[in-house]
């Protein structure tokens, strides 16, 4: 042990000196004609990754100089490389971004690009989602723009209402109407609301939604100013709101153990009445059903979530969120460029052909399916719009939304329990 | 490299006055030559990062920029008042007790049963048994996603049909339930590992010593329990320990099948809730602290195992 020792120290000592010489030597890209672009997007889906190949072979057919390299994503293996590689300092030319507090992080850290001076005038003015757009810059900088954005809202089946005795054309408008359509889907044996909440998120919605017709934007901003807390009423009252509900049993056997998976294919075979979900909705419900999605197809209808009377929240309030691309810290112009190209008309309008619910005005009339029509109208008409919280409250917020609202339909949280747990991550996280 | 000479120099003339230097110096040399690639990769990839993350760990910090906000014991305080993490650190001992109350017993019985004997078809047994450590952690849990789905997985319909008026669980969703599900599902994982180790110890358990207890009169429960159970004591003590610290490092199963801990936090491990409240949420100080824990408790009992009940093993 005696010899080891001293060995053991100057090792030590080396390797120490290497690690500090190593963290120093940052590679800088020299200026050059040739241009290449790292593109970092998570279409996995088979006509998205198509759409993204598209554009990047068109602009780089304009653009001989440009090179284009594309990496696809799933969405969690998306988000894990992307901190590896923004801890080391290198981000990306150009990648996904939900926008607010995430990206909002990055750029406190000086690891994404300042693009206000490029977006400034007709760029910026081309789009129509104002406040999704919000959502990818502060203080007069932006860093990214979106390319879809969408609101959450509640698809149904017109077939099991009729079948319930309730009138398809005619939804439920408010809470009240709300509670009572799903009692007469219940007696009616029809399971009135898919959820499959061991995936947490699609649960949460319910309790956002609540709190944003009870307390408007006003009580959302005071909490997250400080101002107020996630302890205040419409925060504790979105919980007895939501427990009414619960009450009711209206979701699928064992549902505490679901995934969104199992939420879709439900509404897919036509085994549940209603699902509170974002505009990719009927894809997916294809996707997880069992013969093509031929029970729900002709059948789906969207209404936006009821009105809670007396609640502070104006009744064209959503909440939502969609897509985006951040410019990376490192990205050369031809990179603010391309993303320029890709948000154009032309190549929105594109996008709207496979169910990408455009950010641009000009692109809009592109769009045909009726329910997107419908889902387009109530976001450009929101008077506020409501950014997921788990992308606009700091990650450790948004999980614990996720997880205290996850006990509330289990039975073990009582809405201020819900409400407490939050704010207790807020007040850590949000404290200056 | 000439500072280490130097220095190994110094160290061989003080110790060995009365041997010519050279020899020394060769000797030391070679030692060098081998010990040190090997000394530096450790230093670099296990000693640098465990030094750096009790570091961090006195931070808050998200993982960009330099570390600036130094908060102290802040970490570990919060660390201390948190439910979740309590409950994640009950849980790996919960996990660690059956493990050794109920797996391992189960590893040896079926080690007995297929290691020796006459069992017919003992071979092709011991192949089934072991087809489950092959699989990898993901698959196995997917896998046993669908057995513990609460419609039509195949644990409901399997205690359905046998258990008549047994009501559906929802495996995974039940805060009573969920950590017995998890251990059934890591049970039925690495069984197979321990009982391939005490079916190799039972090779070296001589057939001529348990023939002489049955001559001296002893029925096959004491043969058992007086002959071969003691000969495979370090195979036994060997599974304990790997048993012990596996269950604190589980991750990838328990993530899986938890989805992080759901429902609501109730049923997490320390390696889970590290990483979904110490990773995930960019609060890498904190997970830091998370980690400096875990390392301690491992390290604890590594030292102290290998001290005390693994000693007699090694002076063999």
């Amino acid at each position: 042990m005696k010899k080891f020792l001293p060995v053991f120290s100057v090792v030590l000592a080396i390797v120490t000196i290497l690690s500090l010489g190593l963290g120093s030597t940052q590679p800088k890209a020299a200026a050059q004609d040739q241009v290449t672009i790292t593109w970092w997007h998570i279409g996995t889906v088979e006509d998205q990754g198509a759409y993204w190949q598209s554009l990047a072979d068109a602009y780089m057919e304009a653009n001989p100089n440009v090179t284009i390299e594309i990496t696809i994503l799933e969405n969690e293996a998306f988000k894990e490389r992307l901190v590896t590689v923004m801890q080391a300092g290198d981000p990306p030319d150009i990648f996904q971004s939900w926008g607010g507090g995430v990206l909002w992080q990055f750029a406190e850290a000086g690891l994404v690009r300042n693009i206000a001076p490029e977006l400034e005038g007709e760029w910026k003015d081309s789009f129509s989602a104002q406040a999704a757009l919000e959502l990818y810059g502060q203080d007069g900088e932006y860093y990214g723009v979106p390319w879809t954005w969408g609101a959450v809202g509640m698809f149904y089946n017109k077939a099991l209402f009729a079948e319930a005795g309730l009138d398809p054309e005619a939804p439920p408008a408010t809470w009240e109407e709300f509670l009572a359509a799903v009692q007469a889907l219940k007696d009616a044996g029809i399971t009135p609301i898919s959820l499959g909440e061991g995936d947490k998120w699609p649960g949460h919605f319910w309790w956002v939604y609540l709190a944003i017709r009870l307390g408007g934007e006003q009580a959302f901003l005071d909490a997250y100013n400080r101002d107020g807390a996630f302890t205040d009423e419409p925060f504790v009252q979105a919980g007895e709101y939501l427990q009414q509900l619960i009450d009711l049993e209206p979701f699928p056997e064992g549902y505490i153990g679901l995934g969104y998976g199992d939420q879709a294919g439900l509404m897919g075979d036509g085994k549940a009445a209603m699902e509170l979900m974002g505009q990719w909705a009927p894809s997916v419900q294809i996707d997880n059903s069992e013969n093509g999605g031929e029970a729900i197809q002709g059948n789906l209808g969207w209404f936006p979530f009821p009105v809670v009377e007396g609640g502070a929240g104006n009744p064209g309030d959503v909440l939502g969120g969609g897509d985006g691309y951040a410019v990376g810290s490192n990205a050369e112009d031809e990179a603010v460029d391309f993303l320029r190209f890709i948000t154009s008309a032309e190549n929105q309008a594109a996008g709207a052909k496979i169910w990408i619910l455009p950010t641009v005005a000009a692109a809009e009339s592109a769009i045909e399916d009726p329910i997107l029509q419908t889902i387009l109208a109530a976001r450009n008409s929101a008077p506020y719009s409501q950014l997921y919280y788990d992308q606009f409250l700091p990650p450790a917020v948004g999980q614990a939304v996720n997880d205290a609202v996850q006990g509330l339909f289990e039975g073990t949280l009582s809405p201020e329990d819900v409400a407490s747990a939050i704010e207790d991550e807020a007040s850590f996280e949000l404290d200056e | 490299m000439s500072a280490l000479g130097a220095q190994v120099r110094t160290i061989t003339r003080q110790r060995d006055k009365t041997h010519p230097r050279r020899i020394h110096f060769g000797k030391w040399g070679t030692i060098s030559l081998f010990v040190l690639p090997g000394m530096l990769l450790f230093a670099l990839f296990v000693l640098v990062p465990i030094a750096k993350a009790a570091q961090y760990s006195l931070y808050d910090w998200d993982g960009f920029g330099p570390l600036t906000e130094y908060v102290k014991d802040g970490n570990y305080q919060r660390l201390y008042d948190h439910k979740p993490f309590r409950s994640a650190i009950n849980h790996s001992f919960f996990i660690m007790f059956l493990s050794l109350t109920v797996q391992l017993p189960l590893a040896m019985m079926l080690a007995l049963l297929v290691g020796r004997g006459k069992l017919r078809g003992r071979k092709i047994f011991r192949m089934i048994l072991f087809v489950p450590f092959v699989f990898s952690e993901i698959i196995t849990a997917i896998i046993w996603m669908y057995v513990y789905h609460p419609g039509e997985g195949l644990a409901n319909v399997a205690f359905g049909t046998l258990i008549p008026g047994f009501e559906g669980q929802t495996w995974l969703g039940d805060r009573d339930l969920v950590m017995y599900s998890l251990f059934g599902v890591l049970t039925w994982k690495f069984f197979g590992f321990h009982m391939i180790l005490y079916m190799a110890g039972l090779q070296g358990v001589s057939k001529e010593l348990e023939e002489a207890a049955r001559v001296d009169g002893a029925n096959e429960l004491q043969v058992l329990r007086y002959v071969t159970l003691p000969l495979l004591g370090s195979t036994i003590r060997l599974t304990i320990y790997l048993s012990v610290l596996g269950s604190f490092q589980q991750f990838a199963i328990a993530w899986i099948l938890t989805r992080g801990g759901s429902p609501a936090n109730s049923s997490h491990l320390i390696s889970t809730y590290l990483y979904k409240f110490g990773i995930k949420t960019f609060r890498l100080g904190y997970g830091s602290s998370v980690a400096v824990v875990l390392f301690t408790i491992s390290l604890l009992f590594s030292l102290g195992y290998q001290r005390i009940v693994l000693r007699r093993d090694y002076a063999d």
